[in-house]
């Protein structure tokens, strides 16, 4: 997804002089491509979030589109007051490029794991809170922010993994896309995880279960009438994101059935306990936390069972 | 760049009068405080906006920006804004009602204000943003920014200057306003900034101190800043807390207190009789 994201922004930037990318001193051996062909437009700020944010704010101020990268958590926590007092309030088209969001750092722990990120972002009404679930997905998004005048947080992956083939890249703001169809239950996810929300689905499948998947990239401020409809359509939806199970996801879906008065029912799948110390893979810490697909399918059956 | 003609300075010093008039008559009338705070700046944003800002508060793509880094100063900011017909008499007026966009601090909408501000650290970041910016354009327009000394106390602020040094921002210039007076008390026992120059200069910046009530000193200074080349410039601004009326100056309750009536009365007198410019 990293790679996918740095050849978008140098295609980007070819053809438009507007993009910028600043960074808090990250991003080696992955944003060389730009800061290669684009020197000008390439500024490494040292390691300092709160000023990456307002240098960011003065470039869109005079007209350019910077994008501001750094590890998920830092830039999205360290200069969150930053980016809502610039970029927010005065509405300029600045991106916030949070790098390895949920447990992506896995070995370096919870000062590197970013679960937060995504609903602080959502809780600006005047920002975007994206999480493309795969690189196709990230071209997309990256191309259609060309056309929106104010700021935007992306949680982006550092790995690179597979195209969910399903889903082609499709991206539109406020909508959730359906990748495999199912009348059991929907398996609503966001980021990369989707890949265990598809796999989950494999293995209910084994269990004659036939469960729906479902991603939404953007985690809009409210919900909006497509993930309405989807909602409407289903009985039962399991959420699943990388993050803490209050604010992103698993919250609009909860706010989308009780403000609408919808009668599907939700089992909210997130990280549901404070961090300690326990570190390992991301694969480990996804298990850890029940977010991997054996334990996300059992989840699902065990969900099944309580509404039956 | 070519020095501004230096004109004598009676516009500058009635400039600062008038302005010191209108923040007693205006926080009296909008029963605001913070009137401490904009006392201490008069003289600055007089030769900012009376003299060496140019084309700013306009939309001209080649203006000057001028970014208030101490947001709590910004009835002074107002009363710069009225004097240049920035802003008319009824909407300085609205100053602190409901709905207005003049506000204790610039905000988003506020004519002649590009940057909004009130958190105290951001302001000299989002002026390094804007000056590189300029510069890679080639623009020669320039950056102002200005920071209360307590400011300072804050990380950001740090980052920036250390930002614009290693980039060398010849087209920035800091002012701080050090009137040695905190939300708490004095600077020098809340958390001691001195010696506020050397820190500056450390840091890699050309630095000045004058005398922040002196139009002529305020002005060499700035002009001189002009046609400097090295790098970023501060001009270490001393000044008073509630410069101008007796009973506020130096005394850190103006930072919170309102008028009475005939507090404010007596106020507009001592300005009143201040020296004729």
């Amino acid at each position: 997804m990293r790679k996918a994201f740095v050849e978008t922004l140098v295609d980007l930037a070819g053809r438009d002089e507007r993009i910028f990318l600043v960074t808090a001193d990250l991003g080696w051996s992955a944003l060389e491509p730009f800061a290669d062909r684009f020197p000008r437009r390439f500024l490494n700020v040292g390691v300092a979030e709160q000023n990456m944010l307002g240098i960011a704010t003065g470039l869109a101020k005079i007209g350019y589109v910077p994008f501001a990268y750094s590890i998920a958590n830092f830039s999205s926590m360290r200069c969150y007051e930053q980016f809502r007092n610039g970029p927010v309030f005065h509405g300029l088209p600045v991106r916030v490029i949070g790098m390895g969001g949920g447990f992506s750092y896995g070995h370096a722990g919870p000062s590197h794991f970013s679960l937060e990120d995504l609903a602080l972002a959502r809780l600006q009404p005047g920002a975007l809170a994206l999480a493309p679930v795969d690189s196709a997905q990230t071209r997309s998004i990256l191309l259609q922010l060309q056309a929106v005048p104010g700021p935007a947080y992306l949680r982006l992956d550092k790995t690179e993994e597979p195209d969910i083939p399903a889903l082609n890249g499709l991206f539109a703001f406020n909508a959730p896309q359906l990748v495999r169809p199912g009348n059991d239950l929907l398996l609503l996810s966001t980021g990369s995880i989707a890949q265990e929300a598809l796999k989950a689905s494999d293995l209910l499948q084994n269990h004659g279960i036939a469960a729906a998947v479902a991603v939404q990239a953007h985690l809009s401020f409210r919900a909006e009438d497509a993930l309405i409809d989807l909602l409407r359509t289903h009985r039962a939806v399991v959420t699943v994101e990388e993050a803490f199970r209050t604010g992103g996801l698993g919250s609009l879906v909860a706010e989308a059935i009780a403000v609408h008065g919808l009668s599907c029912r939700l089992c909210n799948q997130g990280v549901n306990l404070p961090l300690d110390g326990v570190t390992g893979s991301r694969e480990y810490m996804r298990r850890r936390h029940g977010l991997d697909a054996t334990s996300l399918a059992d989840r699902a059956r065990l969900f099944l069972q309580e509404l039956s | 760049m070519v020095p501004t003609t230096l004109a004598p300075l009676t516009d500058l010093k009635r400039m600062s009068r008038t302005m010191r008039a209108w923040i007693i008559t205006q926080s009296f009338d909008s029963k605001v405080g913070h009137i401490g705070s904009a006392l201490s700046v008069v003289e600055i944003m007089a030769v900012l906006w009376g003299r060496v800002l140019r084309g700013a508060g306009t939309s001209a793509p080649d203006r000057d920006y001028f970014v208030l880094s101490k947001g709590h100063a910004a009835l002074a900011l107002y009363c710069a804004f009225r004097w240049n017909g920035l802003i008319d008499a009824a909407t300085f007026q609205t100053y602190c009602k409901d709905g207005t966009l003049l506000g204790v601090h610039p905000e988003v909408g506020t004519p002649g204000v590009d940057i909004a501000a009130g958190s105290l650290g951001q302001g000299l970041s989002i002026a390094c943003g804007l000056a590189y910016g300029l510069k890679l354009r080639g623009s020669e327009a320039r950056v102002y920014t200005l920071l209360s000394d307590a400011e300072c106390n804050e990380g950001q602020v740090w980052e920036a200057a250390m930002f614009a040094a290693h980039q060398r921002l010849n087209n920035l210039t800091a002012l701080v306003d050090v009137n040695g007076m905190q939300a708490l008390g004095r600077t020098r026992d809340v958390l001691d900034l001195g010696p506020m120059k050397r820190r500056w200069q450390e840091f890699g910046w050309l630095a000045r101190d004058v005398n922040g009530h002196d139009e002529a000193e305020l002005l060499a200074a700035l002009e001189e800043n002009r046609i400097q080349e090295d790098g970023p410039f501060v001009v270490l601004a001393h000044t008073a807390l509630g410069k101008g009326v007796s009973f506020m100056e130096d005394r850190l309750e103006w930072h919170y207190r309102n008028l009475t009536p005939e507090l404010a009365k007596k106020a507009l007198a001592e300005i009143a009789q201040a020296e004729e410019p």
